[in-house]
């Protein structure tokens, strides 16, 4: 597919010179077996360094997709990103609070991960003990709560924190980045999100269902509350575990589903792998930007946003045609 | 609000005896009339604090940041338990007018930029609460002056000589040095920062005006020249420009980077030249941008060029503490100070 050229492609690209004659060489010397001791700094590069960074690009472009893709049928609305339930703010703030305690990075993409599901927690929490007839509704409006306090914490975190080395280091995870991204931080997280996205393959058709609205799935037999908490554990394992590596990565979750959308239709079936590969080839392209651009790398969320806000904004203008 | 803060201002100045002024010109060229005899000393911010805290410590107020339990023994004993007062401009700025008010101020000053935004800063402050309010240039070159200039404005002229000369002399000696080096045979060195080492400063910046003031050649540069703050670079961009030296204040880091996989192929790792820098009771190379940066000079000169530079780093420090922080440092204390300063065995 498109995708597999693209990363092809892209694994070429970057500061360290490196010719396709150099990675076809470095490759076959993995294959057979024969990797010089410390391994030399081309095979340190291609296979440490760039197919990590374009296999994670994949990934949390991918993921984030997915979960919008998810719940923008979830709350039958198009408007909606990954973040509307707090896990973005949440993650955020677990990460923030990891760099202002000095921590490891194992600690703060710890950190980032548990409060991200901590927080989603924390909303269902409340939505269930919220009684009303529209569960949805207040569901969204616990998350936008939750997700300001969160905002609020960080921004408390940033004013106590020491301006001349946390404060950059939280600025600089709060704009997302690919560059730090490790071997073992995709070994870590590959699991995690692929236990996200199994129930939500294998739930696709009531995904469907529920996008029809809580009376018609009761009426098709499907317990509408139940399947929503479990699409939301989902996408919310998979975007904590994506931003807890990441950073804060926008715009992905919330225009790739629509891209989706009007290649193949809203029919979840089709609309969850699209949205994925969509994802991750645009994930991919703007990473491969955010190397090259300038000489210094530019923070990937800085560029989603400069794309994905027009193309946001075309999107209202267009109205509600093309959604249902 | 405002109107109490004037209020308070004008009731204060006509309250206090008309004590004698004299007007003194600071780094921007402003005519500000200061008491004579000034006793206590605003801080707009960390590296004003630090030059006030060498100069005078007596007559500080407060830190703007709380001192951390570590940096604590090597802060001299009086001036441990100082109340926290905040920032007043820069970055981080927390305090309160009428908290800075009751604190009762005969002179703010700050000590760095002396771009227009802070000027204007400046004056409306010193508007709004009547309290004379100078900017003192911090570019690193112009220390002696401005140490000159805070020792005049506080009457303590012979310490301050005493200092300027001290910096004077060290600038002299790392130029003498650099004459005899040349330019191929000098170190090319990456700052790592952040808990990863992945952000650094840019050629040109603020946080890394030690090392190049020492004569480092900074690997991290932006062709362009756009760019010259902090930036945040991927680890392929470190192994391609393959410094022989690092240099962090991280300890996390410090202690990962000998076993971090990515990092071996940085010719700095194998050779052993990684070197954390101390950082109490101020950073060595940064953290604040001030006065304690010149300790961090004398240590890099010695790292760099230990063929010129014939140095004895624990007696250096320690009678660079003894000057301008005013403490005695024990050995155990200095041990713990310089503990990874000369790097490890690779």
């Amino acid at each position: 597919m498109g995708l597999l050229v693209l990363a092809l492609i892209a694994a070429f690209v970057g500061p360290y010179p490196l010719s396709p004659a150099d990675a076809l060489r470095a490759t076959l010397d993995r294959v057979s077996g024969e990797v010089p001791p410390h391994g030399s700094t081309l095979d340190t590069v291609l296979f440490f360094v760039r197919l990590p960074r374009i296999a994670a690009a994949m990934l949390v472009g991918g993921a984030l997709a997915a979960a919008g893709a998810a719940y923008q049928g979830l709350f039958r609305n198009p408007l909606v990103s990954p973040d509307i339930l707090g896990v973005s703010g949440g993650a955020g703030l677990g990460a923030v609070l990891g760099i202002f305690l000095s921590l490891p990075v194992v600690g703060i993409q710890l950190l980032a991960f548990l409060v991200g599901l901590g927080t989603v927690g924390l909303v269902l929490l409340i939505a269930a003990s919220v009684r009303g007839r529209e569960p949805v509704l207040v569901l969204v409006l616990a998350g936008v709560v939750v997700g300001a306090l969160a905002g609020s914490a960080i921004s408390l975190l940033k004013v106590l924190a020491d301006p001349y080395d946390q404060l950059p280091a939280i600025t600089f995870w709060l704009l997302g980045s690919l560059a730090a991204i490790k071997l073992e931080d995709l070994t870590a997280t590959v699991p995690i999100a692929a236990l996200g996205l199994v129930p939500l393959a294998l739930l696709r058709w009531r995904v469907n269902v529920l996008s029809l609205g809580d009376e018609e799935a009761q009426a098709l037999g499907i317990n509408a509350v139940r399947l929503r908490i479990v699409v939301i554990a989902a996408a919310t394992l998979m975007t904590a575990s994506v931003v807890a590596i990441a950073g804060i990565i926008g715009w992905v979750g919330l225009i790739m589903p629509h891209m989706a959308r009007m290649i193949v239709g809203p029919n979840f079936d089709r609309l969850l792998p699209a949205a994925m590969i969509l994802g991750a080839g645009y994930l991919l392209l703007v990473d491969t930007l955010a190397r090259t651009i300038a000489a210094v790398e530019t923070p990937i969320g800085i560029l989603t946003a400069f794309v994905g806000a027009p193309v946001f904004l075309w999107l209202l203008a267009r109205g509600r045609h093309g959604w249902a | 609000m405002r109107r109490l803060a004037c209020g308070l201002a004008v009731f204060l100045a006509l309250v206090q005896p008309a004590g004698a002024e004299r007007m003194v010109t600071d780094s921007a060229s402003r005519e500000v009339a200061v008491p004579d005899r000034i006793e206590r000393v605003f801080a707009a911010g960390p590296p004003a604090a630090v030059l006030l805290y060498v100069l005078a410590p007596d007559r500080m107020i407060g830190w703007p940041r709380p001192p951390r339990p570590e940096e604590l023994p090597y802060i001299a004993p009086e001036y441990r338990e100082l109340p926290e007062v905040g920032w007043l401009t820069g970055r981080g700025d927390t305090v309160n007018l009428e908290v800075l008010l009751q604190a009762r101020p005969d002179l703010i000053f700050d000590f760095g930029s002396v771009r227009d935004t802070y000027v204007s800063l400046a004056e409306r402050v010193q508007a709004q609460t009547g309290i004379p309010y100078i900017l003192i240039d911090g570019t690193f070159a112009n220390t002696p002056d401005a140490v000159r200039l805070l020792g005049e404005v506080l009457g303590v002229e012979e310490r301050a000589e005493r200092i300027a000369a001290y910096v004077e002399a060290t600038f002299a000696e790392i130029d003498a040095t650099l004459a005899k080096v040349p330019q191929d045979r000098r170190p090319r060195v990456y700052l790592a920062r952040g808990p990863s080492g992945l952000e650094t400063g840019l050629q040109g910046s603020i946080n890394t005006e030690i090392i190049e003031r020492v004569g480092g050649v900074n690997v991290a540069a932006d062709p362009s020249g756009a760019r010259r703050g902090i930036a945040q670079v991927p680890i392929e961009q470190i192994v391609l420009w393959n410094p022989d030296t690092v240099i962090t204040w991280e300890p996390d880091f410090y202690e990962a980077v000998w076993k971090d996989f990515y990092w071996q192929g940085v010719d700095a790792v194998a050779a052993g030249r990684v070197y954390l820098s101390p950082t109490a009771p101020f950073g060595w190379i940064d953290r604040p941008p001030s006065l304690n940066r010149l300790i961090g000079l004398e240590w890099l000169a010695g790292l760099f060029y230990p063929d010129q530079v014939n140095q004895d780093l624990r007696e250096v420090t320690r009678s660079f503490y003894d000057l301008f922080y005013h403490v005695d440092l024990t050995d155990a204390e200095l041990d713990r100070l310089l503990q990874w300063a000369k790097g490890r065995a690779p």
